[in-house]
């Protein structure tokens, strides 16, 4: 019910409705994108957005780097257990 | 898919449950019973289950399966409410999909519509407006539920409306809210929570502050996730890690989506068109003040309930459901007497047992014999 769906918009179709193509996984469809435009981020810009999408509404705009950087996380994580193994191994062949 | 693969990865998937063991072992020695964390959403449960997320769980981690599914909330009486609309004369009953096979005391919407009803499923209420405008000779009606993350969707569809003077369309409004709701498990005497994820698409609407009393008051951990199965591990090790530290606090994991402040378009178009309800009725929950909206007297031209004579019925709960002690975390499903017998996903009694993301027809869709017997 509350999911939501990652799309990038193609193109403005009214701008004076809010409406706008969004492309998902190949499907096209409209959607209103009254939710993520703002004196800052006005219609146009919305051009190539990558956007939740969810109920026929664009509702946040997907935020690359902090995506980028809760992988990087995850990444580091990986290293960190890896040398907590290593060092597990060193002691218990002591 | 881009921002879906990414977060499935089985790689990180088992570091981050190796990360929580790791945890879980030292936290082993000072606690004598399971930690129960409550994942809120049913879109959190949908995961948790496809994923098989819990089985990778440390054995000193339960997950309870919160209240958050809209569709398995929705009283009986209500569902009563939608077809009498949708069976008035010269009517179009639009809804979400999920909302055709919820029991309502005599039908479903699904049974209303093979009856003769003019009953539609769309995918957005801007489709319902669609349909509206296409046929002006026929009163358009679109059945609004959800939580926060839904809400803005009908009230901008609803000011479209009143922009474009389209006057045959109007909203059945049945709208929850997450925070009285989250607040009525918390008070209630029997609850033994020790974390929360939060529901990531409602804090994508009304940001992260809303959530600070759980932390602030209760004294809980509580982290704002994604709906990808990485999301999870991540929001849980994030737990872990809070009540290893003895922290109490809200933190983000799904940064990517949710802004701290919330979405301020969003949020504008639910205060112009909605109000508080005193109170909101709930399937399997009772009554909980302040949780449910209706609209704004502003509105009336575009509310079903001012437009059309609605009935309002209470009809009551059957006496042998627990559905409330299943979302409290005190029983577990199949812990309830006519679990997976009288109560099974074709003829749901119990509001946990009617969508895929109540947690009683997760687990009667996945095998809850081996864990009964686990």
């Amino acid at each position: 019910m509350c999911l939501g769906i990652p799309g990038q918009i193609v193109s403005i179709t009214d701008p004076e409705k809010l409406l706008a193509k969004v492309d998902v996984s190949g499907i096209k469809r409209e959607i209103n994108i009254a939710c993520i435009v703002s004196d800052g981020h006005p219609v146009a810009a919305c051009v190539s957005d990558w956007v939740l999408v969810h109920v026929g509404f664009a509702m946040s705009r997907i935020d690359e780097e902090e995506a980028a950087r809760t992988l990087q996380i995850l990444e580091e994580l990986g290293e960190v257990e890896l040398e907590l193994d290593a060092m597990k191994l060193s002691v218990e062949s002591k | 898919m881009k921002f879906v693969d990414e977060f499935r990865d089985t790689e990180k998937a088992q570091t981050l449950t190796k990360a929580m063991h790791n945890i879980a072992n030292r936290l082993a020695t000072k606690q004598s019973k399971p930690l129960q964390i409550m994942e809120f959403c049913g879109g959190h449960t949908h995961t948790i289950f496809r994923y098989g997320i819990e089985q990778m769980l440390p054995d000193s981690i339960e997950m309870v399966h919160g209240p958050g599914c809209p569709v398995c909330v929705l009283p009986m009486g209500r569902v009563d409410d939608c077809v009498t609309l949708a069976e008035l004369p010269n009517v179009i009953f639009t809804t979400f999909g999920d909302a055709m096979r919820v029991p309502g005391s005599k039908k479903s919407l699904l049974q209303a519509k093979a009856d003769g009803a003019d009953i539609r499923m769309t995918y957005s209420p801007m489709d319902a407006l669609n349909l509206a405008r296409n046929n002006p000779d026929k009163d358009v009606i679109f059945f609004g539920l959800g939580f926060e993350t839904t809400m803005p969707s009908t009230a901008l569809t609803v000011l479209q409306a009143e922009r474009e003077g389209v006057t045959n369309f109007s909203l059945f409004c049945n709208h929850i809210t997450t925070v009285p709701t989250i607040k009525a498990v918390l008070d209630s005497p029997d609850m033994k929570l020790d974390g929360f994820l939060a529901p990531g698409h409602v804090a994508m609407v009304i940001g992260e502050r809303p959530f600070d009393f759980i932390a602030k008051d209760y004294h809980k951990p509580i982290v704002v996730t994604g709906f990808e199965p990485l999301d999870i591990l991540h929001s849980l090790w994030m737990l872990l890690q809070q009540i290893e530290d003895g922290r109490s606090q809200v933190e983000n994991q799904y940064s990517r989506i949710v802004d701290p402040n919330g979405n301020s378009p969003a949020l504008q178009a639910i205060s112009q068109v909605f109000e508080i309800r005193e109170f909101f009725e709930w399937r399997g929950l009772g009554s909980i003040d302040h949780s449910g909206v209706r609209m704004k007297p502003a509105y009336a031209a575009f509310d079903a309930e001012k437009k059309f004579a609605v009935p309002n019925l209470k009809i009551a709960d059957p006496k042998s459901c627990q559905c409330g002690e299943v979302v409290k975390g005190v029983i577990k499903p199949w812990d309830c007497k006519i679990f997976g017998t009288k109560c099974n996903p074709e003829n749901p009694m119990g509001a946990l047992m009617v969508s895929s993301e109540g947690a009683c027809a997760a687990y009667f869709n996945n095998g809850y014999s081996e864990q009964k017997t686990a």
